[in-house]
């Protein structure tokens, strides 16, 4: 059905963005805040208004760019809540472009969640990849251009299995596009491509390395933004298609302990808070495979609370770089004089992701150990509760001790340079804090929002047990933490991940590109100029002088045409070894477009 | 406000030690004598103080087998992928 009128609140973020940079500067700051409001007030304006809007007719498809349920609706609230959180947090950057490509970000978050079918999803999908690179390179270091090269290429690749799943998709199902459960029952090649791309968004090892790589090299308020979406949508997704899939059980396990294992070692706190995205994003996956109602409501409550705690510890880790300009702890350490209010901020969100009594992660996390224990899978459930005892260990203890407390590695310069940061991003941190409480305390403000609102009101995290299990597990890994302190002392190291495959693979390809490609494109082209170059000007060269010494005159302008057709077949068999392969895989290429549509 | 408070903490360190330590163990008794098990999902849980051995177990394998793994070779010098 199409309605009288529908604004898409990712319009609002776009149309915003393109207006801003057009804007007088004493304009800039209120509008910075009054546009995500806007959008987070339209996403308000939908509640309880579920249905399908939006749908625009193009070529012989419907195109559904407004699905409004209670799955997308929990993600829409916090992704535009989160929006405004963070533009907040960087009301100080006076690139104009950041808050652009910002905004442009979120709207493609945005798209995702409200899109009905896969060209609309495909659309935004690409978006988010190529807004968010800039909050990358906006960064400006020699680094960041090449790690931001390096995040574009590998959400490419996984853009291009989207795309290819659809397209087989599309045929197999004689021309339904619709984006919806996938059929888990009974996957397919297409099955497989789609899955691939959702769990690279996802950072499912192994496809997982671009996002510590490209969340530690963001902007200060860049990352902020790419820690809450990219991945949250990538949840989305998963709940959407591939809710009760068997194989991403075991894959968010291993995600939440391997993300553990790096954050042992990672000497960088934003690569370090990087790593527990994946470790914390795996107990989403590990939701959306068990895929019960109780699972899924577990998966989308702890996306929301995520969203905000994660947010909260890149912004109170970012002030930290943004105040003195370092984030690796073997360069930071006794910071609590200086800077105590970010101290605060970084341990309320650390409380909250550790599963804390009255923070945030408490009354999500477990509503998915729940779930896996309730299926009686109980190995996945307890290998999450070794990880969430991981998670603690890292961002509950490790960064707050090594950065404001233990032994203090600051050179002069950065001590001095340390201080609280701007009013702006005290803000941004103080609504965040507030919400990681809230939501803690309060359990039916999330509780109602989520996709199964009557399973989620029976759900009761607040019994002695499961406060006597909590406590126990989280202060007795302290212990352990205060025990072995001197093991976790930083080392000024980095770790090898997965991404080694394509940066040395990467050096591997130039080689080839230099070396061996470039011999054989010189062999090809020797090799026309012996096989056809010479013996063409030889006959042409033959023709002249038998023009000259035999018929001269009587064929005039034979000899001329022959060595015009050698020049002409050289000029189209160039030689060149890359116009060949181009035209190959073109010819490949359009072959199979029209294999899959005809 | 909160340096003071921290500074105070610090002063007294070994104090704060001390009663961590008591309050670990009030914990565990807490557990052990008064918190009902009806809500545990597996056997196991019934053995007193599972979860509070669970947790130090846990954080202690971890940050044994990460570093083990990392100084297998994973842990490296930082500029490794500089040319």
């Amino acid at each position: 059905m199409i309605t009288d009128f529908w604004l898409h609140p990712a319009l609002i973020l776009i149309v915003g963005a393109f207006i801003l940079p057009f804007l007088p500067k004493w304009l800039k700051r209120p509008y910075l805040v009054i546009v995500p409001t806007l959008a987070f007030l339209s996403v308000l304006s939908m509640q309880g208004q579920h249905g399908t809007f939006g749908v625009v007719r193009f070529l012989d498809w419907h195109l559904t760019f407004g699905r409004v349920d209670g799955l997308s609706m929990v993600f829409a609230y916090i992704m535009t809540l989160m929006c405004i959180i963070g533009t907040i947090y960087g009301l100080h950057v006076e690139e104009d472009f950041q808050h652009v490509a910002a905004w442009l970000y979120v709207a493609g978050s945005l798209g995702v969640i409200f899109c009905g079918d896969y060209l609309v999803l495909f659309l935004f999908w690409e978006l988010m990849a190529f807004a968010s690179v800039f909050l990358v390179w906006f960064r400006g270091r020699r680094e960041s251009l090449a790690v931001g090269y390096r995040y574009l290429l590998v959400h490419t690749a996984g853009g291009l299995a989207l795309l290819a799943g659809l397209v087989l998709r599309y045929q197999a199902t004689g021309g339904d596009l619709s984006f919806g459960p996938i059929g888990v029952g009974s996957p397919s090649l297409s099955t497989y491509l789609i899955l691939i791309g959702f769990l690279l968004n996802a950072a499912v090892p192994p496809f997982h390395a671009w996002l510590p790589d490209a969340y530690g090299e963001a902007t200060v308020s860049g990352a902020v933004f790419m820690c809450a979406f990219t991945t949250k949508t990538a949840v989305y997704a998963l709940a959407r298609a591939f809710a009760g899939m068997d194989i991403l059980i075991p894959l968010g396990v291993c995600m939440a302990l391997y993300g553990v294992v790096y954050a042992v070692l990672e000497n960088d706190t934003r690569r370090l808070l990087a790593y527990h995205i994946i470790s914390q994003v795996g107990y989403m996956v590990a939701g959306v495979g068990i895929g019960t109602e109780l699972a899924i409501n577990g998966a989308c409550a702890h996306a929301f609370a995520h969203i905000l705690y994660k947010g909260l510890l890149f912004m109170g880790c970012g002030s930290v770089l943004h105040m003195t300009g370092k984030s690796k702890f073997s360069e930071l350490g006794g910071l609590y004089k200086k800077m105590p209010m970010a101290f605060v901020f970084t341990m309320i969100g650390g409380l909250s992701i550790s599963a804390f009594p009255l923070f945030s992660g408490f009354v999500s996390k477990a509503m998915i150990v729940a779930a896996g224990f309730e299926v009686h899978n109980y190995w996945a459930a307890f290998l999450l509760t070794l990880a969430s005892a991981g998670t603690f260990l890292h961002t509950g203890l490790k960064v707050p001790y090594f950065i404001w407390f233990g032994k203090n590695n600051c050179s002069r310069e950065t001590w001095d340079k340390a201080a609280d940061p701007p009013w702006n991003m005290q803000v941004g941190m103080g609504i965040a804090a507030f919400l990681c409480i809230f939501i803690g305390s309060y359990t039916p403000y999330l509780y109602n929002m989520l996709p199964y609102p009557q399973i989620a009101a029976g759900y009761h995290p607040y019994n002695t047990y499961h406060l006597s299990e909590t406590l126990q597990i989280l202060l007795f890994t302290a212990l352990g933490f205060f025990l072995l302190i001197k093991k976790l002392a930083p080392e000024p190291k980095i770790s090898i991940d997965l991404d080694w495959f394509y940066r040395m693979g990467g050096r591997g390809f130039y080689w080839l590109a230099r070396k061996p490609i470039q011999w054989a494109d010189s062999c090809v082209s020797e090799g026309y100029r012996y096989v056809g170059l010479i013996p063409l000007m030889t006959t042409a060269k033959f023709w002249s002088w038998f023009d000259w010494h035999a018929i001269d005159g009587v064929v005039d302008g034979v000899a001329k045409t022959v060595r015009g057709i050698g020049g002409a077949m050289r000029r189209v068999q160039s030689g060149q070894l890359q116009y060949n392969i181009f035209y190959a895989v073109s010819l490949v290429a359009v072959a199979l477009v029209i294999y899959v549509f005809a | 406000m909160i340096v003071k408070l921290i500074d105070f903490l610090r002063d007294r360190l070994q104090l704060v030690i001390r009663l961590s330590y008591v309050g670990l163990a009030l914990l565990v008794a807490w557990d052990v004598f008064f918190v009902s098990k009806e809500h545990a999902h597996t056997a196991v849980e019934h053995i007193p103080g599972f979860w509070a051995a669970f947790g130090f177990v846990a954080c202690v394998v971890i940050i044994i087998v990460s570093k083990w793994y990392g100084h297998l070779g994973i842990m490296t010098r930082e500029d490794y992928y500089d040319n």
